[in-house]
């Protein structure tokens, strides 16, 4: 065999194997299903479905003695999309909604709360909350401490007196200034997305090809194993650019997600993670040569990992110093920060620099490894 | 004709040298010899056969020829390139298919045929005429738009060869290529690898765990657990065979006690039941008296026959074990005699008219037969022509869609659980716990039949007696070699008494000796009463057979003893027609009278 011929048929070879690729996975429903139909899920779940937010939450008020302070005080519950008042006459009762699960949330007003908030020393008023989510219970007592303060300060302005407090707070959110939670979900739901595609979906037809005997047929042609990687690389490149391009735009035009940064950028840190994700995927198919265990693998190893250390949901600055220090080997955890900034931020260099640095550092890692461990050997 | 010998060919009469090669696997923590100090040439434009039962180590010798795997010691050089360390130029000179074809289910046949032309670096202008000759050669023109997954058996094996050759190498290696694949679509294969050999000079490196295909190679490697037993033409394998082979027939006697008598007369080697004959083959080859070989039988008589190439392997095994002889577990006293010619009472299984239908498609149709107690009933067919749902249905796994059908009295529309409590099933594939030690799945079966207390000790220590398997209890039984695997799947199979016993291929690619084995206790469970049911296309286990039914296309096309049935198909031409040929007859027959 020539060099000419020999340089002309690796791109034949190539061209083969990509052509073969594209049509397997047409003609499976298992991959359509991981490529488009999956992402449809999940951002059809995480953007309507999955609120972090508390919106309309059911308190309990208990009014021992209505007067017309404790029907203002009310009033105000029930002007607030924050929560779903219900009325109680007596604190036993609303202890049962509690027990019950109906409410989250008691507010009660004593028999003398209209004569003490005349009082210098001021009204108390009891909150007891559902501490069983944590989370929710620290959201609601400080929305119902909000709701509080803000009906105080009307009530002074009403009665003419100066509502004196030694510190105001100016508050301002940046980025995020309605406060959606949709905002950093959908984007960083785009990180699972090209992780499902990148590393479980390739690292799956990669040990399909094992388990069927055709890697057995493959090798005894002419193929190099680095053509055979390239091979698998073009296809789920291109399926995972087209799963980005969908997810985009579902969260462009459906969530209405602001895209701040610039498109471009986006494209481009998106394709570096996703290069990133291949190379895990692949990495993983050289290990695991049936597709149960290259599924398991692949969800443990990138997806599982993507989903609870990236910082899509949890915060990595409130994570122990250990897990602290594990995401840093997590990919999701650069992109998810790059695709935040991105959409919500604007193109803020000094974060997407960096992280971008850290995805190349990944892929280049993962892809090496995997050229210098696939040898053209059944052992 | 040995190793050395062939060293008298000049390096370019080579296509392929294997030369001391060793190769062990390491399995979990233990190691694996899979190849012991192999030797061996493959010649240039000849058929040459690596024969050997499963885990003689064919697959290993292939894919060390392939460049797939590094031998441990030892050297193999390919049409001049060492293996190893040229392992990419190997791979571009050779065609190569792997036992399960290498295709790809879900690609056209075309498709297929495009990668692989790419992958080999076809021009694109040599294609079309190519591609023609392949899929005439193949009998696939009309299926190219057909989804690979989509054809039988016996083309996805053609399409599977067609791509291996889509660029002409100079060295085939086919890897099992006939496993698992009809008779019919067997001797079509075969007739294209030797076209390709007469016409286009190309080598061919074919394994087969089929004893008989040896007889079709003009060169045969023989391997047995690892090593090499022999190399050399069919011919003079079999010659020292010669004149020790007989056939003893007569009538009025149950074949299986005379086989298992016969097996423990001195100077006897072998002895299988043919049909309605006895096959005997002799230590040497000074002439066997009847009447020494079977005293006090009468109405015999005994013919030579030709040896076959089984019988120089079963010779080369047996004399290096040391001569050691299985051993015949008929019971003396508990015999039923002539079940076979009689028949009597009533039948163990009935079947009426039944079918079987998935959608339009009729995978069972207007099946009828009985079979008698103590009957040992096959049923024939290539994959495909419905033998595996009739056997579903019959073990109540599977409803039937009309007809009727009764096993052990139970009718098993209704009660099917009845009928499957005396049901004992053993296949090929060994449904037991690789995991699980020998006794350990002894006991798991026995408390899945709900067999407590006494009877399941008292039947495990039976199997343990039965089968021996005393002094393997404890070990795993996923490393025990397949004989072993056998008995155990046997024993297992038989812990609830079952009254029938259905086999699924039971001895399908296991070693001569190994199948005699199992089969001297088919036939002593046979004599003692039990009903045994079998399906199979492989022609050797139907031999054994008391009557048998040949299907094709859900039907059955044919029902008798073995001999009535090759006596049906014989011709001028084919005065003594094989199993195979009775068939193959057949079913071509049944296909041009359908066509």
């Amino acid at each position: 065999m020539s060099n000419g011929t020999s340089m002309g048929s690796g791109k034949m070879r190539i061209r083969g194997l990509v052509r073969k690729e594209f049509l397997q996975i047409v003609r499976d429903p298992s991959s359509i299903a991981i490529a488009f139909l999956m992402p449809i899920v999940l951002l059809l779940l995480f953007g309507y479905g999955v609120s972090l937010d508390s919106e309309h939450v059911p308190v309990a008020i208990v009014v021992e003695q209505p007067g017309a302070d404790t029907a203002d005080f009310t009033a105000a519950f029930h002007q607030s999309r924050y929560f779903n008042p219900v009325m109680y006459a007596n604190t036993r009762d609303a202890e049962q909604a509690m027990m019950a699960g109906s409410v989250n949330a008691i507010v009660v007003l004593r028999q003398d709360f209209a004569k003490q908030l005349r009082d210098p020393d001021g009204a108390p008023i009891q909150l007891i909350v559902n501490g069983v989510d944590a989370n929710s219970a620290r959201l609601v007592s400080g929305y119902v401490q909000g709701a509080w303060g803000t009906w105080l300060e009307h009530y002074a302005q009403l009665r003419g007196q100066k509502f004196e407090a030694p510190v105001q707070m100016e508050q301002r959110v940046w980025f995020n200034s309605e406060l959606r939670s949709r905002n950093f979900l959908v984007p960083g739901l785009v990180a699972l997305i090209m992780t499902l595609i990148g590393a479980l979906l390739t690292a799956m037809v990669m040990a399909r090809e094992w388990e069927r005997g055709t890697m057995e047929a493959l090798m005894v042609t002419p193929l190099s194993m680095s053509e055979v990687i390239v091979g698998k690389l073009l296809p789920y490149f291109v399926l995972g650019m087209g799963g980005l391009a969908l997810s985009v735009s579902m969260a462009l035009f459906l969530f209405d997600v602001p895209l701040r940064g610039s498109m471009w950028v986006l494209i481009a840190t998106s394709a570096l993670f996703l290069i990133a994700a291949l190379g895990m995927g692949l990495l993983i198919s050289t290990i695991a040569r049936s597709q149960f265990v290259a599924g398991q693998l692949a969800l443990i190893i990138t997806f599982l990992p993507a989903f609870l250390l990236s910082g899509f949901i949890f915060d990595i600055g409130s994570m122990p110093p250990v897990v602290q220090f594990i995401t840093h080997i997590v990919a999701a955890r650069y992109y998810i920060a790059i695709l935040q900034t991105v959409f919500l931020a604007g193109n803020d260099w000094s974060v997407i620099v960096p992280n971008a640095l850290a995805l190349v550092v990944m892929a280049t890692l993962f892809l090496g490894v995997t050229w210098r461990k696939s040898r053209k050997r059944l052992e | 004709m040995t190793a050395a010998s062939l060293a008298a060919y000049s390096p370019d009469q080579i296509a392929l040298e294997v030369s001391g090669v060793s190769k062990t696997f390491h399995v979990g923590t233990r190691l694996v010899p899979a190849l012991q100090q192999v030797g061996f040439r493959v010649r240039h434009g000849l058929v040459t056969g690596l024969v050997g039962p499963d885990a003689a180590g064919k697959t290993t010798l292939m894919r060390l020829a392939a460049g797939l795997l590094v031998p441990d010691a030892g050297s193999i050089t390919v049409l001049g390139m060492d293996a190893t360390t040229q392992s990419l130029a190997v791979q571009g000179a050779i065609g190569y298919m792997p036992q399960r074809f290498g295709l790809y289910e879900d690609l056209t046949v075309q498709e297929n045929l495009d990668l692989y032309a790419d992958l080999q670096g076809v021009p694109e202008s040599a294609r079309a005429e190519r591609y023609r000759e392949l899929m005439h050669m193949a009998g696939l023109e009309q299926f190219t738009k057909r989804l690979a997954g989509q054809l039988s058996g016996g083309m996805k094996q053609k399409l599977g060869l067609a791509c291996a050759l889509v660029r002409q190498p100079s060295l085939l290696l086919l890897d099992e290529p006939t496993v698992g694949v009809d008779p019919l679509s067997r001797r079509e294969l075969w007739d294209i690898v030797y076209r390709l050999v007469r016409e286009q000079g190309t080598s061919v490196l074919l394994s087969t765990a089929y004893l008989d295909e040896a007889e079709r190679c003009d060169e045969v490697v023989l391997l047995h657990e690892g090593r090499l037993l022999a190399q050399g033409t069919p011919v003079e394998l079999r010659a020292t065979m010669q004149g020790r082979t007989y056939e003893i027939s007569g009538n009025n006697l149950e074949k299986r006690v005379l086989l298992a008598k016969l097996t423990h007369v001195p100077g006897v080697l072998d002895g299988l039941i043919q049909g309605d004959h006895l096959r005997v083959v002799m230590e040497d080859t000074t002439p066997p008296d009847l009447e020494i070989l079977l005293p006090g039988v009468s109405g015999m008589a005994m013919k030579p026959v030709p040896p076959r190439f089984e019988d120089s392997f079963v010779a080369m095994i047996k004399s290096k074990s040391g001569g050691k002889k299985f051993s015949s577990p008929i019971p003396a006293g508990k015999i039923v005699p002539g079940i076979a010619q009689t028949y009597p009472g009533k039948p163990v299984i009935e079947v009426n008219n039944l079918q079987r239908r998935f959608g339009d498609f009729y995978a069972v149709n207007n099946v009828t037969f009985s079979v008698a107690k103590g009957e040992v009933f096959g049923l024939l067919g290539a994959n495909g022509a419905g033998k595996s749902t009739t056997f579903r249905m019959l073990c109540g796994l599977l409803p039937p869609s009309g007809g009727t059908l009764r096993v052990a009295g139970a009718d098993l529309r209704h009660a099917a659980a009845t009928a499957r409590e005396r049901i004992g099933y053993m296949s090929q594939k060994f449904s037991l716990y690789g995991n699980l030690s020998v006794i350990e799945n002894l006991k798991f079966f026995s408390s899945v039949y709900g067999l407590s207390g006494k009877r399941g000790t008292g039947r495990i220590s039976w199997a343990m007696d039965e089968f021996e398997l005393g002094n393997i209890a404890d070990f795993t039984s996923g490393d025990l070699s397949l004989g072993y695997k056998q008995r155990l799947a046997l024993a297992c199979a038989l812990m609830h008494e079952p009254e029938i016993l259905f086999l699924d291929e039971p001895t399908s690619g296991v070693d001569p000796l190994a199948r005699r084995e199992f089969w001297a206790r088919i036939n002593a469970l046979a004599a003692q009463g039990v009903t045994v049911m079998v399906t199979t296309h492989f022609m050797e286990e139907a031999e054994y057979c008391d009557r048998i039914a040949i299907m094709a296309a859900g039907e059955i096309l044919t029902m008798g003893t073995p001999g009535s049935i090759k006596q049906q198909t014989r011709t001028e031409k084919m005065p003594a027609p094989t199993m195979e040929d009775a068939f193959v007859a057949l079913i071509l027959a049944h296909e041009e009278a359908t066509a």
